[in-house]
């Protein structure tokens, strides 16, 4: 499937902008950052988390726990799939037991990915609370979950793609809508 | 090819570099979920899978077992000395009878080579090789190629010594076939009647000197003593064997200062490997054992999860 990139919802200003704001909202929600926590979804939300966690440590002045979920073990799809997907590892090097935990992804979708990194952290501990921080909210969600930090809504049909590019991975910040190309 | 796509693990020989390597790297975030507190992921919920010994065996079944229960499969262990085996049915029959309760997967160790083989063209359950006869010993394989890769940061171009009765081990041949793929210096020793000379024909080096052997090794591999082969007459007794091929701390110093020892267990102590070098800290033969279980984990995750048709048999 060929994409052909239809508009550029935010460019690297705009997502610091945001997770900027993003992290003086958890701060302020969470009345500081006790027994506060971030871990993002492999594989996008792990440089998203760093950062967050980043400016919420500099706000504060504290350094801020940051970790990386790997869903691959707790997804629902697996039967669906015609080749397995690669395991990664999970990387949280710290209790979470009595945690508030910012889940962080780059796109909220159909809440497939966030009820399976919710399942994989209660398996590792029991935290106090998850709170879920997202770059976009693109709608269509197929399960009840809702963010509590978003950094922008953005309206989709279900025939477009939204790709979060991050510097540590892609080489470059910016989000896009992407769109099939018909070929006729 | 990758394990994922194919039906079954019959051998270390028909897997390619590519295969080994997502087995490897698969294992890797399994031996994480082993160290939880809660060892288990919900992955292979709905997947049953049974373990048909006609060997004994404890570390091996149990591994298996427990590998498939980490990763929520069902999994049932068959007795063959207590089952229908027993009355005279064929094995065919067997595996159709097993077939057909819904398992998605087996797990057999035989004493006759190709018996897996076998099975594995009598049933659509995916079959996965825990030793047959003299042939192979693909996990066990797998798990000392991780266990190396661990230690030693990779398993290229490594020297690697394996040790003993090369006639019978069908973990020395896995092992043979396994680290040949990634240009590894395979050195065989043992008694003269125990090294079949047919052996250098998959790239090994023969020797009838442990200490030539574990020249500047790597690795040693240190197999087991099958002392029910004793009566073939092939060592004339332990104590010679002992005497003459028993690896220690002084029989390695020819050895790299970082060299690894490793045995598949169950060790006879004082007559393959002594004690104080089964104690010390370059033997890592527990850590084997926990690598094992990741690494069926991964075989067990690749092999039975993802779609069931359009896989190559």
């Amino acid at each position: 499937m060929n994409l052909r990139d239809k508009n550029i919802i935010m460019d690297e200003v705009g997502m610091k902008r945001a997770l900027t704001r993003i992290a003086h909202e958890v701060v302020e929600k969470n009345k500081g950052v006790q027994d506060l926590v971030v871990v993002g979804i492999r594989r996008r939300g792990g440089p998203l988390a760093q950062r967050l966690a980043e400016r919420i440590g500099a706000i504060e002045e504290v350094e801020v726990p940051v970790g990386i979920v790997d869903i691959t073990l707790y997804r629902d799809d697996l039967t669906m799939l015609s080749t397995q997907p690669m395991v990664h590892r999970t990387e949280v090097n710290f209790d979470i037991n009595g945690k508030v935990v910012i889940l962080v992804d780059d796109v909220l979708y159909t809440g497939r990915t966030v009820r399976a990194a919710m399942d994989a952290l209660i398996d590792l501990g029991r935290p106090k609370r998850i709170q879920l921080a997202v770059l976009v909210d693109r709608g269509h969600r197929e399960l009840p979950i809702k963010a509590d930090y978003i950094g922008k809504n953005v309206p989709t049909s279900a025939q477009e793609i939204v790709s979060v590019l991050v510097a540590e991975i892609d080489g470059i910040d910016k989000v896009v809508i992407q769109e099939p190309i018909n070929e006729t | 090819m990758k394990l994922d796509r194919r039906k079954d693990l019959l051998g270390i020989k028909d897997l390619s570099r590519e295969e080994i390597d997502q087995i490897l790297d698969t294992a890797i975030p399994m031996k994480d979920v082993i160290k939880r507190d809660i060892k288990k992921v919900p992955t292979l919920r709905g997947k049953a899978m049974v373990t048909i010994f006609y060997e004994n065996s404890t570390r091996t079944r149990t591994s298996f077992e427990i590998a498939g229960k980490y990763l929520s499969a069902d999994t049932v262990n068959l007795a063959v000395n207590t089952s229908s085996v027993q009355k005279g049915e064929s094995l065919r029959d067997t595996l159709k009878t097993i077939e057909v309760m819904g398992f998605d997967l087996m797990v057999m160790r035989h004493s006759m080579s190709g018996t897996p083989h076998y099975a594995a063209r009598c049933t659509k359950m995916r079959v996965v090789n825990a030793g047959d006869g003299q042939n192979e010993h693909p996990t066990q394989a797998l798990l000392d190629m991780f266990t190396i890769r661990e230690h030693k940061g990779t398993l290229e171009n490594l020297k690697v010594a394996i040790v003993g009765d090369i006639r019978h081990s069908r973990v020395a041949r896995s092992n043979i076939y396994g680290l040949s793929r990634y240009g590894c210096e395979i050195r065989v020793v043992g008694p003269a009647t125990l090294i079949p000379p047919e052996v250098e024909k998959l790239g090994v080096k023969s020797y009838y000197s442990l200490e030539a052997a574990v020249k500047d090794a790597d690795v040693v591999n240190v197999l087991r003593v099958q002392r029910e082969r004793q009566q073939a007459g092939l060592f004339p007794s332990l104590d010679e064997y002992a005497e003459l091929y028993m690896v220690s701390p002084e029989r390695l110093k020819g050895a790299k200062d970082d060299v690894l020892v490793l045995h598949p267990g169950p060790m006879n102590r004082g007559v393959e490997i002594s004690s104080s070098l089964a104690d010390s800290t370059q033997a890592v033969i527990n850590e084997q054992v926990t690598n094992g279980v990741a690494v069926r984990m991964a075989i067990l995750f690749l092999m039975m999860g993802g779609a069931k048709d359009e896989i190559a048999g």
